[in-house]
């Protein structure tokens, strides 16, 4: 559980971070979205003590992350996978990190077999690729079995390869029933992986919600569905709230629901649905107006996902 | 790396309970595992040496070769510190680089930030480092200065000025010459005498690698200051030779040691010298080992309060 309260940062003049308050869940993988610049890696320092606050706090299962007995035993933290001194080797970059928590030396060879980097554990990381530099900074982040990680634009740069491999290791460790809290610029990387979403953009929160809350509520947002009984399932979302329009080639276009809530209404109704998605388009839309303009929604914490619904 | 999933077969073993909480222990593995690890710490140590020894040895046949052609020369040779100054004087500047590379490589390549959060006690990374740096650099110091002396005095064996650790040995203090036959040798009568005992070359070989040692730990100390491999090499090496040379130069010589005293380089000086009046200008060697000393603490205490409260 990570609990941010009114957390603002400043370098110099510019405002980095601004009054910031949100909660980590345990067990899920929540999602933290804004544009570039939006303050997301500020606010990853800040929770690790890297940087010090100017105002508000920090706190990872009731404690300031300076003061867990075993940090790395709690959390594991992956803000940038070049963070390292790439004279060393990949086995003596992790040994060096798991002496400092008093984890036996065995982990460091498990960790590396784990994310495939056996084979290269003894040479020096400035000759790793990218992807190979990420997967030495996850085997890093798994040292200390923590429940607790954090990931800063993990794909960022990555093939679609090296992509695939972290959505799948962010999946397995959340299926693991871990705490997995991770950055993403882009929408549609958290479309699949995320159960929540923390939305900022110039340093101030602009959503706090779940993932088919945001789907739900963003206006632009809309749930594809192909059945043979349109006319049919088009009355029994109506009765529920749901405006659905035809689509020239037979498919109905749902607005105001959330994917979940179209497919369980469905079921109730004994409805045959031959495809139900999100509409991607739509959705990465609706984030990039939700955050493009962030200075119209400094609404605060309690008024933000309701601003969603009406506002864009 | 072909491996696009998470490599399901890879079982982590379990970690054994933890008790208490991460502390100095294992940050000093750590830093014992990052400063082995790199190639930068045995260039560094590997040409402290070659220098010290390579320079004592080419000093003692100088000195035995002056003293073969013209006897005379004996006068006041002090053997130790011919042997010893390339170490002092040059090994400092050496060390000093592996001094400042401790620390300011950690910022340079980023990996202060994945030690921090490994490791998130500020406090005890510092001092972890401080004395894994200190006590490594004192035994090659203490290594180093012996070979020095060791081969230097070799070199000058049978000129009847080479020191011992085992047995004193007497100098002539001065020289009176008069002109000699006409393209004959000068005649020269020696005056008074100097005992030279095992105890003071022992104190000079020990003394010039604390002194050393000392001298590292500025540079050490700059680079946590400073955090900029090239700004705290410069900065160590303006301190510890540049200036002072300068000053030593420059100023008039009526005030000139009055200056020069108190800068931290002084002290190797009078701390390698076993003929009694070697340097009438400075404070006696501890003395003036105190100004290298306190310099050292000063730096080493305002960059750890530097370490702890900066953003990493």
């Amino acid at each position: 559980m990570i609990e941010v309260r009114g957390l603002t940062k400043r370098y110099g003049d510019k405002v980095a971070v601004n009054d910031l308050s949100f909660g980590v869940e345990p067990g899920k993988v929540t999602g933290f979205l804004g544009p570039n610049g939006a303050g997301k890696t500020t606010t990853m320092r800040l929770i690790l003590g890297l940087d010090y606050p100017n105002a508000g706090e920090v706190t990872v299962d009731g404690k300031r992350y300076a003061n867990l007995a075993y940090p790395m035993r709690e959390v594991g933290a992956l803000l940038d996978a070049k963070a390292v001194h790439g004279g060393r080797s990949a086995y003596n970059h992790l040994l060096c990190l798991a002496q400092t928590n008093n984890l036996p030396k065995k982990r460091v060879g498990e960790v590396l077999e784990l994310v495939g980097l056996s084979e290269v554990a003894r040479k020096r990381s400035k000759g790793f690729s990218l992807g190979m530099s990420q997967r030495l900074g996850i085997a890093g982040t798994l040292l200390g079995d923590p429940q607790v990680l954090m990931f800063d634009e993990p794909v960022n740069g990555l093939d679609p390869e090296g992509i695939l491999w972290i959505r799948n290791l962010m999946k397995a460790l959340a299926a693991e029933g871990r705490t997995v809290f991770v950055s993403s610029h882009l929408m549609s990387e958290m479309e699949n992986t995320a159960d929540h979403l923390i939305v900022i953009g110039k340093g101030k929160l602009i959503a706090d919600c779940t993932m088919a809350e945001f789907i739900a509520r963003s206006s632009g947002a809309a749930v594809r569905v192909r059945t043979p009984s349109a006319d049919q399932l088009v009355l029994a979302l109506a009765a529920k709230g749901g405006t659905a329009t035809a689509d020239s080639d037979g498919t109905l276009l749902v607005h105001g629901m959330s994917v979940d809530a179209v497919g369980d209404i469905a079921f109730e109704e004994g409805i045959r649905l031959h495809e139900l998605s999100v509409l991607r388009a739509s959705l990465e839309e609706a984030f990039m107006e939700l955050t493009a303009d962030s200075v119209e929604y400094h609404a605060g914490v309690p008024g933000a996902t309701a601003k969603i619904g009406s506002g864009v | 790396m072909a491996t696009t999933t998470v490599a399901p077969d890879v079982q982590l073993s379990k970690l054994p309970a933890a008790t208490g909480q991460a502390g100095l222990v294992g940050a000093l593995r750590s830093e014992f595992t990052k400063l082995r690890s790199v190639r930068s710490t045995y260039w560094t140590i590997l040409a402290l040496f070659i220098v010290s020894v390579g320079v004592a040895a080419i000093a003692g046949f100088g000195i035995a070769s002056n003293i073969h052609n013209g006897p005379w020369n004996a006068a006041g040779t002090d053997a130790t510190q011919a042997s010893l100054i390339a170490f002092f004087e040059i090994g400092q500047l050496i060390i000093a680089v592996l001094g400042a590379l401790v620390i300011t490589s950690e910022y340079s390549t980023g990996m202060i930030r994945t030690s921090l959060t490994a490791m998130p006690r500020r406090g005890t990374v510092y001092a972890a480092k401080l004395i894994v740096f200190t006590t490594v650099t004192l035994i090659v110091s203490l290594i180093t200065s012996f070979i020095s002396f060791f081969v230097g005095q070799a070199a000058m064996s049978g000129s009847g000025v080479n020191a011992s650790l085992f047995h004193s040995i007497t100098i002539p203090q001065d020289v009176n010459m008069s002109p000699g036959p006409q393209n004959g040798p000068p005649h020269y009568t020696f005056i008074g005498h100097i005992l030279i005992s095992p105890g003071t070359v022992l104190t000079a070989i020990i003394g010039c690698a604390l002194f050393v040692t000392a001298a590292a730990l500025i540079s050490f100390a700059l680079g946590s200051i400073i955090r900029h491999t090239a700004g705290a090499i410069t900065a160590a090496i303006g301190l510890l030779f540049v200036v002072p040379i300068i000053l030593r130069v420059a100023l008039p010589e009526s005030w000139r040691w009055d200056v020069v005293r108190f800068f931290p380089d002084s002290a190797g000086q009078v701390l390698s010298g076993t003929v009694n009046n070697n340097n009438p200008h400075l404070w006696s060697a501890w003395p003036q080992f105190g100004v290298t000393l306190i310099y050292a603490a000063v730096f080493l205490v305002v960059g750890a309060y530097l370490f702890r409260k900066r953003d990493a």
